[in-house]
């Protein structure tokens, strides 16, 4: 293990992570909020731990993929650990520890909240909120490597423990350009959905706020019924831009350089499909709750368009609707967002190539010497990936039903306990139940709450970094 | 620059880490998933999983935005392929490894009607270092520049050298020739020299003369002008064929011993001078019986590095021959560099030094176009060649006065066919051509050199 390594780059993100306070500072000395020095404080705190950490680059910079998961596991926690201070010093959130769940929801961006009521805290508090969506979105050492000289291909490894999806491919040969493309183009979608927003009569401070939490697909909202407030037209602008952020930002690279008939892949085509399809038939079955079927459309389009991208914004309490809209909402949280985005949930291509492989294995054995390969989009897949891939669905049921079996100790019932796992690993905010879209996860117990933390950043990470930090091999020197 | 390399061997492998470190976006093509793996893992470039020689293949790792396609795979005939149908695609510069000497003679032919910008024969450039190295045997290494009017050789000072005590500046006056101290190396260290330096023994230093001045040095450090007169080497392969030609011209006298029959008649057929003996190497009675203790020099060829080493260590322990190691794939450098072997030749290197010359020539030429390039330190300090333009801005000025870089050194000026060793008084004039030496990748073009 490079510890001088990790520490570095971790003072590196801390400095970093007093850069991103900037923003809800400005915030703060615009509305001329006295909650502003809080952010002043943490950010003195932050910059002055992180340049001790950085001061001096160790001679020995090279990092190997057990250095990548550990910095990335250690980077995120550092950087809730630190960004929930403001809450919690300035007694917006009383307790440190909700402070902490709350920033852990922001970053990972999840969304899920202990707050039952978010329109009485000050404007600073909540546009550092949102604004964690969007740095935990595309991922924050990703940003680091766009600006930061790391040495040679070995920051590869921290793009790969970093970004979702079952592998990742670089757009163009070097880690920095890729990311700093990777940022463009999330930076520019951000600002053409902060314009379309604006245009439809929000004020500065929502657009930026709605625009950084559905950019993330986090969903933390600054009025307390999420979107169901607004017009029509913010609403339908906020749904078409959730799909657009859980699409493969390869896809939008693929689009800008003119490879278009690349860009209609596989998974994409199914994300269509699935969210077309789940669309539908959830409009045929809530038809009669809605007097108009435009605005059923409408309300039933968000809340798919919502929980698959994993955001978690409502419109309407879909808790309240038909079982069969129920359990398919629900179904659509484990599959997720396109590989590549800033969606959560298992993933599209992840779940193509588990599926194949089912299937193949299905066929050989009724053909036992039958040699297939799993294919996406008509070129095999690595079997490394196919068996990696086979690793995680397995990781991810025990994390899943060993957090069930945690939290339900706090004698909550199946349908909430089971949504809220599904809400936190998944990083979309709100399930069923207690924890439905007019809830939240205040009531659970200390111990709970660390669960789901801990879900949470796993579900982002996408378990093996955060899983790694568990071996004791991995802290050998 | 956007360079695409076919094959992922190890020279594909050098190449694309060298050419990375240059500050170029590599795509690297290859066959083999797990090639393709693990340098993406292990260096920042793209990879592509395919036959590079595909139109497709090509296509999708992007040769449309490419400048400059080198193909190194294995097989002449695949590397060819691939820049004719890069070149179809796109209007970038390709670069193809030919080895088969077969083709090697038509190496002219070839560029032309293909429309290659250059073709590289790593065995055949390994052949010819080790042909130079054998002229002057007392240097490690031996590079030349301007047409080999030039030369920079790298000597170990010996124990008891009188060169040792001796400070860089007193070199001239001392020996009486007119030679350049460049880089001296100690302990992994390695610096560029200044007149006060102090040589120890067992410092490798590296120098800068003309041919004639380069033997003066040798005789004054004691050594007799005793070229080599007749070589053993072991291993047929295509290195040794290269180098049976070249040693064939000079009229050394060559002994190759090999143990495969079919490569034994090749050999014979091709080179009738040369006496070929058909036997395993690794039995050290035959390299006794075939007078190992009496050979002027010992070129280990074999396939294999760990064999070479070995057959080399033993022509050290038993005879005084040169002897000069060939080694292409382990890299431990730093283990060999320890190691009692007087020259060791890595094919990848010279091949990479090659390509990062015609790469850094193409990139920029301000002030200067780059001429030749050699790394006189692997990856720390290099020695490069230009033709100063008319309107340099390095012209004109007397190089005790030019405000240059720290750690440049202007180490040799070619006017006219005469080699100048420069002095503070000098200038250089247009149409001069000028070695530079400085630490690697610390400047670009010869315009760079100036503060």
């Amino acid at each position: 293990m490079n510890y001088k390594m990790i520490r570095n780059i971790l003072g590196w993100l801390l400095l970093f992570e007093a850069g991103f306070m900037l923003v809800p500072l400005i915030t703060g000395i615009c509305y001329g909020e006295r909650e502003t020095l809080f952010f002043a404080v943490t950010m003195i705190l932050c910059a002055t731990i992180g340049g001790l950490c950085a001061w001096n680059k160790p001679k020995d910079s090279v990092l190997y993929a057990r250095e990548g998961f550990v910095i990335v596991s250690l980077s995120w926690i550092a950087l809730s650990l630190f960004g929930a201070i403001p809450f919690f010093i300035s007694g917006a959130i009383p307790s440190y520890l909700d402070a902490l769940f709350e920033t852990i929801s922001g970053f990972s961006t999840t969304g899920a909240s202990i707050l039952s009521e978010v329109e009485s805290l000050p404007k600073c508090m909540l546009m550092w909120r949102s604004f964690t969506h969007w740095v935990g979105g595309m991922g924050v050492l990703v940003f680091i490597m766009a600006f930061m000289p790391l040495s040679g291909g070995q920051n590869m490894h921290i793009m790969k423990a970093e970004t979702p999806g079952p592998s990742v491919s670089k757009l163009v040969p070097r880690v920095k350009t890729t990311a700093l493309i990777l940022y463009s183009i999330y930076l520019g979608l951000t600002f053409i959905q902060f314009i379309l927003l604006l245009c439809g009569g929000m004020d500065v401070f929502e657009s930026l706020t709605t625009a950084f939490g559905t950019a993330g697909t986090g969903g933390f909202g600054v009025r307390n019924d999420s979107m169901a407030s607004y017009s029509p037209y913010i609403q339908w602008v906020v749904t078409a831009f959730m799909l657009l952020f859980s699409v493969n930002f390869s896809c939008y690279y693929l689009l800008l350089i003119g490879r278009i008939k690349d860009v209609f892949n596989a998974e994409l085509r199914s994300f269509v499909t699935i969210v077309g399809a789940v669309t539908l038939i959830v409009t045929l079955n809530v038809r009669g709750l809605f007097d108009t079927l435009g605005e059923g459309v409408r309300h039933v389009a968000f809340t798919v368009a919502s929980l698959i991208s994993t955001t978690g914004f409502a419109t309407e309490n879909f808790d309240a609707w038909p079982e069969l809209s129920r359990t398919l909402l629900v179904l659509i949280m484990f599959i997720g967002a396109c590989a590549g985005s800033t969606g959560g949930g298992l993933k599209i291509s992840r779940l193509m190539i588990l599926l194949r492989g089912a299937f193949n294995e299905i066929g050989s054995m009724i053909f036992p010497r039958r040699v297939k390969r799993v294919t996406v989009d008509g070129h095999p897949v690595d079997p490394e990936i196919v068996r990696a891939t086979n690793v995680y669905i397995v990781w991810y049921m025990l994390v899943f039903i060993l957090s069930l079996f945690l939290i339900s100790f706090d004698q909550f019932d199946l349908v909430t306990n089971f949504t809220a796992v599904t809400a936190t690993i998944n990083n979309i905010g709100p399930g069923l139940g207690v924890v439905g879209p007019t809830g939240n996860f205040s009531g659970f117990s200390v111990f709970s709450k660390l669960v789901l933390m801990f879900d949470m950043l796993a579900g982002r990470l996408e378990l093996f970094p955060v899983l790694v930090l568990f071996s004791p091999s991995t802290w050998k020197k | 620059m956007n360079i695409m390399i076919v094959g992922c061997g190890k020279v594909g492998q050098t190449l694309a880490e060298q050419l990375n470190e240059d500050g170029n976006s590599i795509t690297v093509i290859d066959s083999r998933a797990e090639v393709v793996r693990d340098v993406t893992a292990r260096l920042d470039v793209m990879g592509v999983v395919g036959n590079g020689a595909t139109h497709t293949i090509q296509q999708e790792a992007g040769i449309g935005q490419t400048d400059l396609l080198i193909a190194v795979t294995g097989s002449d005939e695949l590397n060819l392929l691939c820049c004719l149908i890069a070149k179809k695609a796109s209007n970038c510069q390709t670069i193809a490894r030919v080895k088969n000497p077969a083709y090697s003679s038509e190496t002219g032919y070839l560029k032309d009607e293909l429309g290659l910008a250059m073709v590289i024969n790593p065995e055949h450039a390994a052949a010819n270092e080790i042909a130079r190295v054998l002229r002057f045997p007392s240097a490690i290494r031996i590079d030349s520049f301007a047409h080999g009017r030039v030369e920079l050789f790298k000597y170990k000072i010996p124990e008891g050298s009188i060169l040792s005590g001796m400070a860089v500046k007193d070199v001239v006056s001392k020996l009486g020739c007119d030679v350049l101290v460049c880089t001296v190396e100690r302990d992994d260290e390695s610096y560029i020299a200044n007149g006060n330096f102090i040589f120890a023994e067992k410092d490798i230093i590296s120098v800068i003369a003309s041919p004639r001045n380069a033997s003066e040095f040798f005789r004054a450090m004691g050594y007799k002008n005793r070229a080599v007169k007749d070589v053993l080497v072991v291993g047929g392969g295509e290195t040794a064929q290269y180098l049976c030609s070249v040693l064939h011209r000079s009229g050394i006298s060559v002994k190759v011993i090999e143990k495969d029959m079919g490569v034994c008649e090749h050999l014979s057929n091709r080179f009738p001078d040369v006496c070929v003996i058909h036997g395993d190497a690794a039995d050290q009675s035959i390299l006794l019986e075939e007078g190992i203790r009496g050979a002027g020099a010992f070129v280990a060829l074999t396939g294999i590095d760990e064999e070479n080493i070995f057959l080399s260590l033993f022509a050290k322990s038993v005879s005084h021959a040169k002897v000069v190691t060939k080694i292409h794939r382990i890299a431990f450098d730093d283990v060999i560099k320890h190691l009692d072997l007087d020259s060791t030749i890595y094919p990848k290197n010279i091949t990479a030094d090659q390509i990062l010359r015609y790469v850094r020539a193409m990139k920029n030429s301000e002030g200067g176009s780059m001429e030749t390039l050699y790394s006189v330190i692997h990856g720390e300090v290099e020695a490069a060649e230009y033709t100063v333009d008319e309107d340099s801005p390095v012209t004109d000025i007397p190089l005790m006065t030019m405000k240059k870089k720290p750690d440049i050194l202007i180490a040799a000026i070619i006017r006219g066919g005469q080699v100048l060793i420069p002095r503070g008084s000098d200038v250089i004039l247009p149409g001069d051509r000028v070695v530079v030496v400085s630490r690697a990748k610390a400047i670009d073009g010869l315009a760079d050199i100036l503060l």
